[in-house]
C-alpha cells in the first residue's frame, strides 16, 4: 500500500471569538486522497469547506488531528520540509476579481513564480515556459493573453490565469475552492474539463470544493464526493453510487432539493442551519432529521464508518453488526 | 403631469400588464457609449411568471431595473417603451413617467427585489419599523396595528413566526429568513408585478427549494405578475411560465417554459442547455460555447451571437434578425431558425444565404 | 511570437508605461496645469541663475525701487534684483522638499510593509513607538533643534525625514494591513515569494496612488517647514525664498507700495509651487484608483 498524498485523521478546527468564544469549526474530519484523484467536497455555504480547503492548501492552521501530507505531519514540518510541502500543495480561489494582481500583466504574474523557483534567469526561456504555461491552459493564441491586464480579461480567462499560475509551482495536489461560481454558467464546463485534462496530463490530485451537486457530479465523475455538515463529513463515496443511491439523511435531503423533487421530496424538518455555536448532543442533524431515532440519535455523535462499497457514513441508521462486517440499511 | 395615454379596452389588451417595446438602453462610459439594451421587447399578461436567463453583460439586470426607472445616473432609455396598466382604462408610460408618479407605482404596485435583498435591511432598526415605514409611505393615512397583522399575516404565509420576526433586528436572523421577509415586505401592499433578481443565489439548496415554492404558492394566492432574473436554469422550470432569453442586450428567445426546454430554436438557447451539467442525466461530455460574450462598446454589424454560432450564414454577420413570432406564443430573433428560417432540425450550412 | 517577446522586455514596457502615465495626466486638466507649474518652477530654478545671475553689491541708488524694464519686479532693500533672487531661491527649497519625501516614504514603506506582514511583537513595539513619537510636537522640536546645531539643507532633510516617520509608517502600515487580507496577496503567500517580492511587486504596485499622495503632502510639509524655519531666522541659508520673507517683513516692506513684490513674488512663487503638487497628486490618485481597482 502506498502511503496515500494526503492523510487527515479527526482534525478540528477551532476559531477564538472574543465576544462568543471558541466556536469549532472542523470538528473531527477523515479523508485520505491518493495521488492523481479528485475528492470532491459538497455542503451548504458556512458548512465549513471552505476553512477545510485552506488548512489543507496550508493557508490556515489547524487546531486537532492529523494531516499528513506525503506521510509527514504538516503542523510539525521542519524548515527544510515546508518548502517543497509549500510548493506541491495549490490552490484556485473562487473568486477571480480578486486573486489576480490588478498592476500586473499575466506575463508578469506567471514569470514571477517561474524566475523564482526554478531559477529560470535567461528572458527568452522564460517567454518559453510563459507559453507553455497559457497553452496549458487553453489561452490560445497566446499573443492575445499574454500582455494583458487582469481589467482586460473576463471571470472565465482570469480563472485560467490563476491555473496557469498554480502550474508553475508542479503541484501535486490542487485545492479548487468554487472556481466556477463567479463564472458565467455556459463558460463553467469549460473552466472544469481543461481541469480534468490536466489531471490526465500531469497527474494532480484535486479538492475540489463546490455547493452545485450537478457540478460536483460532472467534475468528480469515477471519483469520489463527501458531503460536509457542520464541520464534519457525514458521507463519503464514489460519485455516481452517491448521487444515485444516498444513505445519510442529509445527503437525501439536499438530492430532492438539487432535483426540486415535488412528489414525495426527501425533505428536513427545519429549514434552518443551526449555528456552529450552539450544535446539539450527540448527531449535529437530529434537529432536523426526519429519520431521528430519539435516544440514539441525540445522544451520542455518529462516527464515519465504513458500510462496504467504499461508501462511508456517518448515521446511527447505518449502524453495523461487527461480526461480518456488513451494513444493514436502515431505510 | 402624468402621461397617460388611454387605450381601448380590447380584451387581450386587458390583460397585458406590462408592455416593453423596442426599448433600448445605453450607458455613457469613458470608452464610449455602451449599448446595454437594444430593442428589446417583453410582454408581461396578469398573474403570468416570466424568466429572463442570461450570462453577465447580456442586460437583463438593466432591463427590469429600468421598469422600475432606477437605472444608474450614466445609463439613459434612447429608444422605445414601457407601458404599464394601471387598472383597467388607465395605461402609464413608465419610462417618460414623472418622479412623482413613479414613487406611488413602486412598492405598491410593482416591487423589485435585488439582488442584494439580505442588506436591504436597516440594521438599527427592527423589522416592524421597516414593514410600517413602508406603509405608511404610501398610505400616509393607516392605522398601524392594522399594518403590523397585515405583516404578521404574510410573513406566517412564507413560514415565519410573524411576532418574533416583527420585534428582531435583521442581524438576528439568518440568510434564509431574511430572504422570506424580504419577500413579505414586498408583498406587503399588494403589488400586481413583482420583479426578483436572483432570488435564490445567497440560499443554500435547501432553503432555495422552500422558496421557490412559497413563491408559487403565494402567486396562486395573492394573484400578482413575477418576472424574475436567473442564469440558474433549474429554478427557471420551477417558477417560469414564459423564459425569455437574452444575450449582448438583445431578446435572442421568447417561449413557453416546457417548450423551451425540450426544443430550444436560437443558438445560443441551445448551447447554454448543452453546458449545463444536470443532476441525473446520462453522463455524456458537455461544451461550452466557444468565444466570449461581445464588447458591448463596440459597433458591431448583424447578430452579435454570429462569431460563436456554428450555424451562421453570410447575412447573419450584415443584418441584425428581428424577434417574429415563429409559432403560437414563441418567439425567436433568427436567420437561420427564426421565421424565415429552416425548422429546428440542426444541419448547420456554412455557406452564404 | 518574436513580437510579443520583445514587447515584453523591460526597457519596452518601461517607455510603454511612461507614455501611458503621460498620456492619463494629460488628459486630466488640472493635473496637466499642475505638472505645467512645476516643471516651470524647477525650470527657472535651475536654468534662471544662469540667466538672471543674483546682483552680488548692493546699489544704493535703486533701494525699494518699483519695476522696471531693468529689474522686473524691482529692487529689494539693498538695491538689489528682486527677480533674479526669486528665480535662484528655489533650488534648495525643491531639493530638501524632494529630498525629505523621498527619505520618509522610504522609510515608511519599508517600516509600514514590514510590520504590517511580520506582525507579532515587532509590529506592536514599532507601533507603540509611532503612538509615542506622535505626540512631540514637530515645529518647536524643529526650532529647538536648530538651536543645537547647524542645520544645512541635507541635513535638515533628513531631521525632517526621521520627525515625519511615525505618520506615513501607520498609514501605510493600515493600507498593507487591508491590502494583505486580498486574494492575490495571499496567492503570493502561498507560491512561497519572498518578502521582498511581496512588498515590492505585489503590494507596493497597489499604493502608488497612496504613495504618490503622501508624497507631495510631505514634500508640502518640508516646504512649510523650511519656509517657517527661515521666516523665524533660525535657518541661516543665503537665498531662499523664506529668506526673502523674512528679510522683507524685517524691512517692513509692506508700507511701501513700490517694492510690494519684494514679498509678494516669493509668496505666491511657494503658493503655486504647493498648488501645483496639490494638482499633481490629486491627478496621481485619481489615475492609479481606477485602473488598480476593478
Amino acid at each position: 500500500m502506498t502511503t496515500p498524498l494526503v492523510e487527515i485523521t479527526d482534525l478540528t478546527k477551532v476559531f477564538h471569538q472574543r465576544k462568543t468564544g471558541d466556536v469549532a469549526i472542523l470538528r473531527g474530519i477523515d479523508l485520505t486522497i491518493e495521488a492523481g484523484e479528485t475528492v470532491c467536497v459538497v455542503g451548504e455555504s458556512g458548512c465549513g469547506k471552505t476553512t477545510f480547503g485552506k488548512i489543507l492548501a496550508g493557508l490556515h492552521d489547524y487546531s486537532g488531528g492529523s494531516f499528513k501530507y506525503g506521510g509527514k505531519e504538516v503542523a510539525t514540518l521542519s524548515k527544510t520540509d515546508w518548502k517543497p510541502f509549500r510548493r506541491s500543495v495549490q490552490m484556485i480561489h473562487q473568486n477571480p476579481y480578486e486573486s489576480l494582481n490588478p498592476t500586473k500583466m499575466v506575463f508578469d504574474m506567471l514569470a514571477a513564480p517561474l524566475r523564482h523557483h526554478k531559477k529560470i534567469k535567461d528572458f527568452t526561456t522564460l517567454y518559453h515556459e510563459t507559453v507553455k504555461l497559457l497553452e496549458m491552459v487553453g489561452l490560445t493564441p497566446v499573443e492575445d493573453f499574454i500582455d494583458k491586464y487582469p481589467g482586460n480579461l473576463s471571470g472565465g480567462q482570469r480563472q485560467r490565469v490563476s491555473i496557469a499560475r498554480v502550474l508553475a509551482m508542479d503541484p501535486q495536489f490542487i485545492v479548487v475552492d468554487e472556481a466556477t461560481s463567479m463564472i458565467d454558467t455556459s463558460m463553467r464546463i469549460s473552466l472544469l474539463t481543461t481541469l480534468k485534462r490536466i489531471q490526465q496530463e500531469l497527474h494532480v490530485a484535486y479538492l475540489y470544493i463546490t455547493h452545485d451537486l450537478a457540478l460536483g457530479r460532472y467534475f468528480a465523475w469515477g471519483h469520489r464526493i463527501a458531503v460536509m455538515y457542520l464541520g464534519k463529513i457525514i458521507e463519503l463515496g464514489p460519485t455516481s453510487d452517491l448521487i444515485g443511491d444516498p444513505c445519510h439523511p442529509y445527503t437525501k435531503a439536499i438530492l430532492s432539493a438539487a432535483r426540486l423533487e415535488t412528489d414525495s421530496p426527501y425533505e428536513l424538518n427545519n429549514i434552518d442551519i443551526p449555528s456552529f455555536t450552539n450544535i446539539c448532543t450527540g448527531c449535529s442533524l437530529s434537529p432536523r432529521c426526519p429519520q431521528v431515532m430519539p435516544g440514539i440519535c441525540d445522544v451520542t455523535e455518529p462516527q464515519l464508518r465504513d458500510i462496504g462499497n467504499n461508501r462511508k457514513v456517518a448515521c446511527h441508521l447505518y449502524a453495523q453488526d461487527d461480526h461480518n462486517g456488513e451494513a444493514s440499511y436502515g431505510k | 403631469m402624468t402621461k397617460n395615454t388611454r387605450t381601448g379596452t380590447d380584451s387581450s389588451q386587458k390583460n397585458r400588464l406590462l408592455d416593453i417595446q423596442d426599448l433600448s438602453i445605453e450607458y455613457r462610459t469613458k470608452r464610449g457609449r455602451l449599448q446595454a439594451v437594444h430593442k428589446a421587447s417583453l410582454r408581461v399578461d396578469a398573474g403570468e411568471s416570466v424568466a429572463i436567463i442570461g450570462e453577465s453583460g447580456c442586460g437583463k439586470t438593466t432591463l427590469a431595473t429600468s421598469i422600475v426607472r432606477m437605472l444608474p445616473l450614466n445609463a439613459r432609455i434612447s429608444h422605445g417603451r414601457i407601458l404599464y396598466r394601471r387598472s383597467d382604462d388607465e395605461q402609464t408610460r413608465l419610462d417618460t413617467a414623472s418622479e412623482r408618479e413613479l414613487r406611488t407605482i413602486r412598492w405598491s404596485d410593482i416591487v423589485m427585489m435585488f439582488q442584494t435583498s439580505q442588506s436591504s435591511f436597516n440594521p438599527v432598526a427592527r423589522i416592524r419599523t421597516q414593514f410600517l415605514d413602508t406603509a405608511q409611505a404610501h398610505e400616509p393615512n393607516s392605522d398601524p396595528q392594522e399594518i403590523l397583522q397585515r405583516s404578521k399575516k404574510l410573513l406566517e404565509l412564507v413560514y415565519l413566526d410573524g411576532e418574533a420576526i416583527l420585534q428582531a433586528y435583521p442581524h438576528e436572523l439568518s440568510g434564509g429568513m431574511k430572504q422570506r421577509t424580504m419577500i413579505a415586505l414586498a408583498l406587503l401592499l399588494q403589488p400586481k408585478l413583482v420583479i426578483l433578481d436572483e432570488p435564490t443565489t445567497a440560499l443554500d439548496l435547501i432553503t432555495q427549494k422552500k422558496i421557490l415554492e412559497l413563491l408559487n404558492s403565494l402567486r396562486e394566492t395573492l394573484g400578482f405578475s413575477m418576472i424574475f432574473i436567473t442564469h440558474d436554469l433549474g429554478i427557471v422550470t420551477q417558477l417560469a411560465d414564459r423564459v425569455v432569453t437574452m444575450y449582448a442586450g438583445s431578446v435572442v428567445e421568447d417561449a413557453p417554459s416546457r417548450s423551451f426546454f425540450t426544443s430550444p430554436r436560437h443558438p445560443y438557447s441551445k448551447g447554454l442547455l448543452h453546458a449545463i451539467p444536470k443532476l441525473d442525466a446520462e453522463f455524456e461530455e458537455l461544451y461550452s460555447i466557444p468565444g466570449n460574450t461581445p464588447d458591448l462598446v463596440e459597433k458591431i454589424e448583424g447578430c452579435l451571437f454570429a462569431p460563436r454560432c456554428e450555424f451562421a450564414l453570410g447575412m447573419c454577420r450584415t443584418t441584425i434578425p428581428s424577434l417574429d413570432e415563429v409559432e403560437q406564443g414563441r418567439k425567436v430573433a433568427c436567420h437561420v431558425f427564426g421565421i424565415n428560417g429552416k425548422s429546428d432540425k440542426t444541419s448547420s450550412s456554412g455557406g452564404n444565404a | 511570437m518574436h513580437d510579443a517577446q520583445m514587447q515584453l522586455t523591460k526597457k519596452s514596457r518601461f517607455s510603454r508605461n511612461l507614455r501611458k502615465l503621460g498620456r492619463a495626466l494629460s488628459q486630466d486638466p488640472v493635473g496637466t496645469i499642475g505638472l505645467l507649474i512645476l516643471l516651470a518652477i524647477i525650470a527657472m530654478s535651475t536654468l534662471g541663475p544662469l540667466w538672471f545671475p543674483l546682483d552680488e553689491i548692493s546699489n544704493p541708488d535703486l533701494i525699494l525701487s518699483a519695476p522696471s524694464a531693468e529689474h522686473f519686479l524691482g529692487t529689494d532693500h539693498l538695491g538689489r534684483d528682486i527677480w533674479a533672487q526669486v528665480v535662484s531661491g528655489g533650488r534648495e527649497l525643491l531639493v530638501l522638499a524632494f529630498l525629505t519625501a523621498s527619505i520618509a516614504v522610504v522609510l515608511g514603506i519599508f517600516l509600514g510593509s514590514f510590520s504590517a506582514l511580520i506582525g507579532g511583537k515587532f509590529d506592536e513595539a514599532l507601533l507603540f513607538l509611532a503612538d509615542v513619537w506622535l505626540t512631540i510636537p514637530r515645529f518647536p522640536l524643529l526650532v529647538v533643534l536648530s538651536g543645537f546645531f547647524r542645520l544645512s539643507s541635507v541635513t535638515l532633510a533628513i531631521v525632517l525625514a526621521i520627525l515625519s516617520w511615525a505618520g506615513l509608517y501607520r498609514t501605510i502600515r493600515a493600507e498593507v494591513l487591508s491590502l494583505k487580507t486580498r486574494d492575490f496577496v495571499e496567492v503570493s503567500f502561498m507560491l512561497d515569494m519572498s518578502m521582498l517580492h511581496i512588498i515590492f511587486k505585489e503590494i507596493m504596485p497597489n499604493m502608488m496612488g497612496f504613495i504618490a499622495a503622501n508624497f507631495t503632502l510631505l514634500m508640502r510639509a518640508a516646504i512649510y517647514s523650511q519656509v517657517g524655519l527661515v521666516f523665524l531666522g533660525l535657518l541661516p541659508l543665503d537665498q531662499n525664498w523664506g529668506v526673502m520673507i523674512n528679510v522683507a517683513w524685517n524691512q517692513g516692506v509692506i508700507y511701501n507700495p513700490s517694492s510690494i513684490w519684494f514679498l509678494l513674488a516669493p509668496t505666491i512663487v511657494i503658493c503655486l509651487l504647493i498648488l501645483s503638487l496639490v494638482w499633481i497628486s490629486r491627478s496621481l490618485e485619481e489615475i492609479f484608483n481606477p485602473g488598480l481597482q476593478k
